[in-house]
């Protein structure tokens, strides 16, 4: 029954199910029946699906709730753009502008040099670095400031709401440093790649696939582990934890920076694939809507996180494609009938209905290839002593 | 998808009887001119229908404002059929919901491209989604009809810009209240964000030019409802215009605040020069808090000319009577006329033809008047100055006798 090994120690038995389901469904099923207007889709589905699986660990099993995720989601997003904007403003392109070789929006707003904090995004490493490091860091701020000083519950989630606030406010505002409402658009290319044409997409597309499963696999090895074990123990009961001889507060502060640096990926990988960023990502609304998608998958699953925000933004886009005027009361309708018949989400009503009906099949499908293995291998032996 | 082109309503046999004329030209017309002719380049084009695409925000915060346009581009449509279509084809639209959110203006607006392969597109309503969409238009070589007044710095080939860009509606709003009512002293204020920073950079060039004095320039974050510090200051600098650009909800708590501070507006000094309150936003603002202020734009309801007033009525009947019509709403009416006319001048559905065949497009039916499409895609036009009357309506006191050519990159403003 037990597997062995690295990938034992990081999946069980139905884990490993749930994960070659999830990669077979998004590596190959979705690429052969969508076309690639579809499949971008997807890919920016995808994106929100790294911040409801940061989401699961915080939330879920450290019991960290976090209404301001979009903060992470953006400010990786912006790194990233701010590479992409300064490559597409070289002086030709930008020759019209009473400054060429800067943002067009700086122009706009009568700013006439690159400002300091913009010059080291113009180095792709620092920037691939900024994207994981800057969020993360902030991140890593916000939890030693709070969970040290015993902030939690519904403090926290409070606190983390007015950040994005003011985060928004703050981009929104300094509009001739960030590109304010409007956000950075028109991004073309990278490293001189057209990144809007559909190979490109395709690349990218299987690129955030190949960056979710893998934060998946780090999701697993977070939850299996020790450290997995005590979050789950601390959103039972904090005060026992401190009370053995643990530090809260430094596991609360990995679980959220680790949450971080996942939405941080996760926008970088919509810059990417949508080609703009902008402040309607970091604001209340969408940090709260991100918690919904965690919600309606399962908060305490990993894989459900996933299939939440998938399954919700593809919702989004077939009901408001079909119902253009009626489509934001199909989804509350959503929503309120998952909350209240399904308190645990979607991976709930699958674990109280299906997994057991699975786990037989699996049970039955094992033996068979282990007895077939077993005549196999019991064969070649024979042959090898005749 | 959302493409049927009209809601049956009864009792209106005349309409009927027009549409059915309409079709039977259209089958007459279709006849002689194959889809393959006037479409080389894979749109949405049948025999006897083009299909359209109208991308608003029908939910979230700017459904408010962008519903006007909405209704408008729907009358624009059902009348072009009516009349017997595009090149003897009836317009189907498909709607796509922009939700308020900039990134979902660029998603619909691809679907719509490419997916769906509309001729046209007639949307977005703040600058945020223009640009968002704009490359989007641009790599598939897409045609918007953009309704809005904005800061203009844009002139793309796959945009139409029917509303005014800023300096045509602001030189002359500055001009009048200069002559007419001997403004001297003038204070700035604006929602934060490009539109009202270029407009009152634009002001501020020209009073400068003027040899005017600006006494005061401020800006309050989208959605400020307390604006009791401003109003105390512009107390205490008394300036003889008030150059208002606030947005949306912010103008409810702004002109009440205003009146509750004792500045009556229908006094001679300060006076509210407003380049954003149109009759949308007096519902909400309530034609008794901003009584006496004054809009500079190129189109009000009350306008008496006949083409307007035939557009009012037309626009109340389907719509229902108690709804008012303001200066984007016009606007986005024109999107389907000036390309109706366009694809009929280049004989062809093709987006390259129509771009071509675009500059010099005359519309004399237009609501707000004669209107012409300059060769920077942006409309010739007349800016009027209005009055805020109790019941929510202007009362046009002052027209440009030229029309003013659009020059969405001024030289000397910038």
């Amino acid at each position: 029954m037990k597997s062995s090994g690295f990938w034992g120690s990081l999946f069980s038995r139905h884990d490993t199910l749930s994960f070659v389901v999830l990669a077979l469904i998004l590596l190959v099923v979705l690429p052969l029946s969508l076309d690639i207007f579809r499949l971008s889709l997807m890919g920016k589905y995808m994106t929100y699906a790294f911040v409801a699986l940061g989401l699961a660990l915080c939330w879920g099993y450290g019991g960290v709730l976090s209404l301001g995720q979009g903060v992470f989601f953006g400010l990786g997003g912006y790194m990233l753009a701010m590479f992409l904007k300064l490559e597409s403003s070289d002086p030709e392109s930008t020759a019209i502008q009473t400054t060429p070789g800067i943002p067009d929006f700086m122009d706009w707003n009568q700013i006439t040099e690159l400002p300091w904090f913009w010059e080291p995004f113009y180095s792709f490493p620092f920037t691939l670095a900024a994207v994981l490091v800057v969020p993360t860091a902030f991140a890593y701020l916000i939890g030693v400031a709070m969970f040290k000083r015993r902030v939690s519950g519904v403090y926290f989630a409070i606190i983390t709401q007015a950040i994005a606030a003011i985060l928004t406010i703050l981009i929104i505002g300094q509009q001739g440093y960030t590109g304010g409402v409007n956000g950075i658009t028109d991004l073309r290319t990278l490293l001189g790649w057209n990144i809007r044409s559909d190979f490109a997409r395709y690349v990218f597309y299987f690129v955030c696939v190949g960056l979710l499963l893998l934060c998946i696999v780090i999701s697993q090895f977070v939850s299996r582990s020790k450290l997995g074990r005590i979050l789950v123990a601390m959103r039972g009961a904090e005060d026992r934890v401190r009370f053995s001889g643990y530090d809260v507060a430094n596991f609360k502060t990995f679980v959220f920076c680790l949450g971080a640096a996942f939405s941080a990926i996760g926008g970088a990988m919509f810059t990417l694939q949508v080609g703009f960023m902008s402040p309607s990502f970091i604001g209340i609304v969408p940090s709260i809507e991100m918690v919904i998608f965690c919600a309606v998958g399962g908060r305490l699953s990993i894989y459900g996180s996933v299939y939440g925000a998938l399954l919700v933004s593809w919702a989004r886009t077939a009901f408001s494609e079909s119902f253009p005027e009626l489509w934001l009361f199909a989804m509350g309708a959503l929503f309120i009938a998952v909350v209240l018949a399904f308190p645990d989400g979607l991976a709930g009503l699958y674990n109280q209905y299906g997994r057991r009906h699975v786990e037989r099949q699996l049970d039955k499908w094992l033996l068979t290839l282990k007895s077939s293995t077993r005549t196999a291998s019991v064969k070649g032996v024979a042959h090898e002593r005749q | 998808m959302v493409t049927d082109t009209r809601t049956k309503r009864s009792g209106q046999p005349r309409r009927l009887l027009k549409r059915l004329m309409g079709v039977t030209a259209a089958l007459a017309f279709s006849a002689t001119v194959s889809a393959q002719d006037v479409n080389t380049t894979d749109l949405a084009v049948t025999d006897d229908t083009v299909t359209v695409g109208i991308l608003h925000s029908i939910t979230g915060t700017m459904a408010i404002s962008e519903t006007g346009s909405v209704q408008a581009e729907k009358l624009a449509i059902e009348q072009i059929n009516a009349m017997g279509g595009v090149l003897g084809r009836k317009i189907e639209y498909i709607q796509e919901d922009g939700a308020s959110d900039w990134p979902t203006f660029a998603e619909k607006s691809r679907k719509l491209l490419t997916q769906d392969k509309v001729a046209a597109v007639f949307g977005c309503w703040t600058s945020a989604s223009r640009k968002a969409v704009l490359p989007v238009f641009e790599q598939y070589n897409g045609m918007l009809y953009y309704p809005t007044f904005y800061e203009g710095l844009e002139q793309s080939p796959n945009v139409i810009y029917t509303g005014q860009e800023a300096t045509q509606q602001i030189l002359a709003g500055i001009d009048w209240v200069v002559d007419a009512k001997d403004a001297e002293t003038f204070y700035l204020l604006g929602s934060d964000y490009i539109w009202p920073r270029t407009s009152n950079k634009i002001a501020r060039k020209h009073i400068d030019k003027l040899g005017l004095k600006v006494v005061g320039e401020e800006y309050y974050p989208l959605g400020h409802t307390q604006f009791n510090s401003v109003i105390n200051k512009i107390k205490l600098r008394k300036p003889d215009v008030i150059f208002a650009s606030v947005v949306g909800g912010s103008n409810v708590a702004f002109y009440k605040q205003l009146k509750a501070a004792g500045i009556d507006m229908t006094k001679e000094k300060p006076l509210v020069l407003t380049i954003s309150v149109t009759e949308d936003e007096i519902l909400g603002i309530g034609g008794e808090n901003v009584e006496g202020a004054y809009a500079s734009m190129k189109y009000f309801q009350s306008l008496p000319n006949e083409n307007n007033q035939a557009f009012v009525k037309a626009f109340k009947e389907r719509w229902g009577d108690d709804i008012v019509i303001g200066d984007v709403t016009q606007a986005a009416y024109l999107g389907p006329w000036l390309w109706k006319a366009a694809v009929e001048k280049a004989g062809s559905f093709d987006v390259d033809k129509v771009r071509e065949a675009s500059p010099g497009i005359e519309l004399t039916t237009a609501p707000e008047g004669y209107v012409k499409i300059h060769k920077n895609h942006h409309l010739w036009s007349r800016t009027r100055i209005g009055e805020a009357q109790p019941d929510g309506q202007y009362k046009v006191v002052f027209e440009t006798e030229e029309l003013i050519e659009p020059d969405p990159f001024p030289e000397g403003y910038q």
